[in-house]
């Protein structure tokens, strides 16, 4: 019995070593690290339930929707929860494409994130926020995922507002849309984090990416409390959401949808024409009643994650490039369309407003031929005529006079240059900071530009002075040669401003560029009050309950450089284009006494292409209310494509043929009445 | 003692209740910390199954509640056997147990949570017969070396090839359960016993040796199944599979350390309400009294388990009687192993193994087994108490 003891001794002192080992651990599981355990059990036990915030609609300047949100029944994938499943989620996802009769494929495909060698569908947003899968569901399929959620861990069903665009394609690069929020946006835009819920969408482009924050309003959150199936036991806490305020535009739908059809039309009938754009600007206000560019896109494709074949579309060369809208983005030489830059430019030199000039069917400009439309002679003209009938002769005699005032090719110390500096004047060569993304600023060359085109380039012309094109001169010699000649001249005196380029500036050619809304604007200053305001298409935003947020002016950017004795003579002058000038056939026929319109044509020639079809016009003529600018990319003569163009958006807008797009030829002036519920007085 | 002295005609209740009655000579503190330990046990069975349980709020405390008075009667009964009686018994009890262990594999038996260990007797009642097992190789391993060598206090060689075999047969049927939790409260129960009865140091040592090979082989012929291979993976890196094997033991960590110093109070537990601890009514009890009494009460229970395990071997060291004092050692291993095993695991310092905590968790049959087994300890108490 003595062994029995001593052993028994062993255990007693083996049993209160393990009840100290347990206390001790007790005591730092419970006490030392017990606050990161009750951390760990918050978040075990509350779910963080963000409640969207319904986006703010966007409405044309009548309370017409552009862009309104449809309720929809929205099913997601928790990519979280997928991944942490023994199989990758593959059995969840089989028995959703069942629910939804959609391929498995398509969906696994769907919840990949998007990265360099992943092609669409594939998800671009936040690892951490869920994936809507499909954003139109029956409630027959939304039940049997919600009744059945032990079968669908991480699959989330639940009603969400979906955007819907019902002008369709129109004005779709102007309104925008909708992507999911990445990582990188998150970090770049410090607003974004604060107010962002994981769930919504940020505007990618146009209005939806300008006016982002105050659409998107502030989610709410609520924290419930759930046990481990994940159902939910109660509300722990709950902020409501805050809705997105409305943005009333300048636009309007039934102009707009008028537009569409005349780029469309004109498309059609110019068989080269790869692209087109016509902005429409109030006069009065320089708001944007209609902004449209073919070709273009429905908005829905981005709806609940784009395909692969639709993304490529929209981002492919042969399609036109339907993203860019060309009122904005798109540069081309103005044409004749320009005069207007170079009669103010010479008045401002000192030519006589009401002199008499000499228009011959071409002149000598610096050795070379320039010649008119044809090369047809007009005799002794006033500059009223030169415009109405577009001679070219008389702006290339004054381009070469004010070429050789400022010293020629050996430029005196501070050249003049009216012909660029009114150009600039013009608000050519500079963005028109319109309220939306990504505008160009076009091109307005002169001598301190070749310069710095020359210090930019003479490396590569003097190699090409060297070596020549030999990948050219296979197939046509003739242009090698022609081309290394070229590049020698640009290597040795690249940086002269030669006379024939300031000939070919006079008449909106040659190295000018400009886009159709600066056009516009150039247009609405010149017919309106003499100054250049920076287009809005926003008109204001109001909270959804009605109060006003804010309201948007055209801010004024600056002032034409002439007086308003000359603008008047050109504003007479640019009248009589439709009825006597070169407008005169593409409205043969319109009901002048109803309203008379007034405008310039613009014929671009492009190398190797079709020439750049332009209309520049204004509405009533004697007082304008609307500016109407129509390009057509290798749409032919100005006469041909783009004024027809003009002419079918006027006879839209006054009714011509059928209901007038704006009552009494007028935009809305009030904003449109918001009841206190959100709705619309139409 | 002389039982001659006491006068055949006195009724039960005289007998029971009188001066000489072993009522009065029962160990007290023992007792009170049994009691309070099936109190605090059926408050947190309560509140882990007061919100899913058949008949909740109440319906599975009441079950407990009735299986408490089950056990207490089989407790009293114990205490009143006399040792020559559970010597002489032991065989028969033992053979008992393996029958029991040997309907579970037979058609009667049934798998409740992936051990078939259960005999369903319908009403919903169910014993597992495992539970059983362990007071019932106590005793017959007692018997068998309640005998030493002659002129030494060694266990016959005999003897201990016959433990051996028995110990044997009740763990193989028992892993055969599966249930490898109790074959190892079984091999702890059968070391122990070995070792009190004298064993060599030189045995003892081959004994561990003969373990370590008999665990070696289990591991590396694949005899275990893959989830009791992760559960101990899972114990040496929680991390590693955090929704999987590991889960248990994360969940349960959160809930004990959530509660810190004093606990959320009774009912109040969010992670106890939310069922984020599985089996949390049985095996995993402690997390309860972790979470909604905190530091205090999880330490308090500790020390009533350790006030069972002192008074145990207090009990073992007064008996003068060799096969008492075996039979007393053999529960304090059983119920110290379990202690250690199952406080542990919620804690995270032992892979999870299931076994229940005595005198706290659910289990109608353990519940028994430990109260037999409590009685066993105030039998031997109240006869061999050295006066």
């Amino acid at each position: 019995m003595i062994r029995v003891r001593s052993r028994l001794v062993v255990l007693q002192f083996l049993v209160l070593t393990l009840l100290t080992v347990l206390t001790l651990r007790l005591w730092q599981v419970q006490v030392v690290r017990g606050a990161q355990f009750v951390a760990a059990a918050t978040e075990t036990r509350t779910r963080d339930v963000i409640v969207p915030a319904v986006r703010g609609q966007i409405l044309d300047a009548a309370g017409r929707p552009l862009v309104r949100n449809r309720t929809a029944l929205v099913v997601s994938i928790d990519r979280a929860e997928i991944e942490r499943m023994r199989d990758g989620g593959k059995a969840v996802l089989k028995r959703l494409a069942a629910v939804l009769g959609r391929p498995v494929k398509e969906l696994r495909e769907r919840v990949r994130p998007c990265g360099p060698h992943v092609t669409r569908p594939c998800w671009p947003g936040s690892l951490y926020s869920p994936i809507p899968i499909d954003d139109n569901v029956s409630p027959r399929e939304a039940l049997q995922i919600l009744e059945r959620q032990e079968d669908f861990p991480g699959v989330i069903a639940e009603v969400q507002a979906v955007r819907e665009y019902p002008l369709g394609a129109g004005a779709s690069q102007t309104l925008g849309y909708l992507q999911p929020v990445t990582e990188e946006e998150l970090t770049k835009r410090s607003s974004l984090k604060a107010n962002f819920s994981g769930v919504d969408l940020v505007g990618r482009d146009g209005l939806e990416y300008v006016y982002d924050e105050a659409l998107r309003g502030s989610p709410g959150l609520r924290r419930v409390q759930v046990d481990r199936m994940g159902k939910v036991l109660g509300v722990e806490r709950q902020t409501s959401p805050v809705p997105g305020d409305i943005l009333i535009t300048n636009m309007d739908a039934n102009v707009q949808k008028v537009v569409d059809r005349a780029l469309a039309n004109a498309m059609k009938n110019a068989p080269k024409a790869d692209g087109a754009a016509a902005v429409v600007l109030d006069v009065k206000t320089g708001g944007v009643i209609a902004i449209g560019s073919m070709p273009g896109y429905d908005p829905a494709v981005w709806a609940g994650g784009i395909s692969e074949k639709d993304y490529q579309r929209l981002l492919s060369e042969k399609a036109g490039l339907p993203l860019i809208s060309r009122a904005t983005h798109g540069q081309y030489a103005p044409g004749s369309t320009f005069k207007i830059s170079s009669v103010s430019s010479m008045i401002r030199d000192g030519y006589p407003l009401r002199g008499k000039y000499d228009c011959p069917g071409a002149v000598d400009v610096g050795g070379r031929s320039f010649h008119n439309f044809h090369g047809i002679g007009m005799g002794v003209i006033d500059l009223h005529t030169a415009l109405v009938k577009s001679c070219d002769t008389i702006f290339y005699q004054a381009a070469n006079e004010m070429w050789r005032r400022d010293g020629g090719n050996t430029p005196v110390r501070h050249p003049k240059e009216p012909m660029t500096t009114t150009a600039r004047a013009f608000g050519f060569g500079r963005k028109t900071g319109i309220d939306l993304p990504g505008e160009v600023a076009g091109r307005v060359p002169g001598r301190e530009w070749k310069k710095s085109l020359w210090a930019a380039t003479k490396h590569l012309s003097c190699a090409r002075a060297r070596t020549g094109y030999p990948e050219v001169e296979k197939k046509d010699p003739s242009r090698a040669a022609y081309l290394k000649t070229l590049a020698h001249e640009n290597c040795v005196e690249g940086f002269e401003w030669h006379v024939s380029e300031a000939a070919n500036l006079s008449i909106g050619q040659g190295d000018v560029l400009v886009t159709p809304l600066q056009l516009a604007a150039a247009y609405a200053a010149l017919v309106g009050d003499g100054r250049l305001r920076s287009p809005r298409i926003a008109k204001a935003l109001v909270r959804p309950d009605g109060t006003r947020v804010q309201e948007i002016e055209s801010p004024v950017t600056g002032r034409l450089p002439i007086d308003k004795e000359t603008r008047d003579y050109i504003h007479a002058a640019l009248s009589e284009v439709t009825s006597d000038g070169t407008a005169a056939g593409a409205f043969s026929g319109f009901p002048m006494n109803v309203v008379k319109i007034g405008g310039k044509t613009g014929t671009a020639e492009v190398y190797g292409k079709e020439d750049t079809s332009w209309f520049a016009s204004f509405a009533p003529a004697a007082d304008p209310r609307f500016v109407v600018v129509v390009t057509i990319s290798q749409g032919g003569q100005g006469a041909m494509a783009a004024a027809p163009a003009a002419r079918e958006i006027y006879e839209g807008i006054y009714g011509i043929k059928g209901k007038a797009a704006l009552p009494d030829g007028k935009p809305a002036t009030r904003l449109p009445a918001i009841r206190r519920d959100g709705t619309v007085v139409q | 003692m002389n039982q001659a002295l006491v006068p055949r005609d006195r009724s039960f209740v005289r007998r029971a209740m009188g001066a000489q009655s072993a009522v009065w000579r029962v160990d007290g503190v023992l007792l009170v910390a049994v009691m309070a330990l099936s109190i605090i046990g059926t408050l947190l069975v309560w509140s882990s199954t007061r919100t899913w349980a058949a008949g909740a709020p109440t319906g599975m405390v009441k079950k407990h509640v009735l299986n408490l008075a089950i056990g207490w009667v089989l407790c009293g009964i114990a205490a009143l056997a006399d040792q020559r009686t559970l010597r002489i018994y032991a065989p028969a009890v033992y053979g008992v147990a393996l029958l029991g262990l040997l309907a579970v594999i037979t058609p009667l038996g049934s798998t409740i949570n992936g051990s078939h260990s259960w005999i369903l007797l319908g009403g919903g009642f169910a014993v597992q017969p495992s539970e059983l097992a362990k007071p019932a190789l106590i005793l017959m391993l007692s018997a068998l070396l309640a005998e030493p060598a002659p002129g030494t206090d060694r266990p016959r060689t005999l003897d201990l090839l016959l433990c051996v075999a028995a110990a044997a047969i009740a763990m193989g049927m028992v892993m055969l359960q599966p249930d490898f939790g109790t074959t190892m409260v079984l091999a702890v129960i059968t070391g122990g016993t070995l070792i009190f009865a004298g064993l060599r140091k030189r045995y003892i040592a081959g004994l561990a040796v003969a373990a370590g090979s008999a665990a070696a082989a289990v591991w590396l012929l694949g005899l275990l199944k893959p989830y009791q291979v992760a559960r101990f993976t899972a114990f040496i890196n929680p991390a590693n599979d955090p929704r999987g094997a590991g889960y248990n033991s994360t969940q349960a960590l959160i809930a004990i350390g959530s509660g810190e110093l004093f606990g959320k109070g009774l009912f109040h537990g969010g992670q106890t309400t939310g069922r984020f601890v599985p089996e949390q009514h049985t095996d995993f009890i402690f997390t309860v009294v972790g979470e909604e009494f905190g530091f205090l009460g999880s330490v308090t229970v500790v020390a009533l388990l350790g006030v069972v395990l002192l008074r145990g071997l207090r009990i073992a060291r007064h008996c003068e009687n060799r096969f008492g004092a075996l039979v007393v050692g053999g529960v304090v291993c059983w119920f110290a192993f379990q202690t250690f095993i199952n406080v542990g695991m919620t804690i995270g310092i032992m892979p999870i193994t299931g076994v229940p905590l005595p005198f706290v968790s659910y289990g109608g049959t353990a519940t028994f087994a430990n109260m037999i087994a409590l009685g066993l300890l105030q039998a031997i108490h109240i006869r061999e108490r050295a006066y």
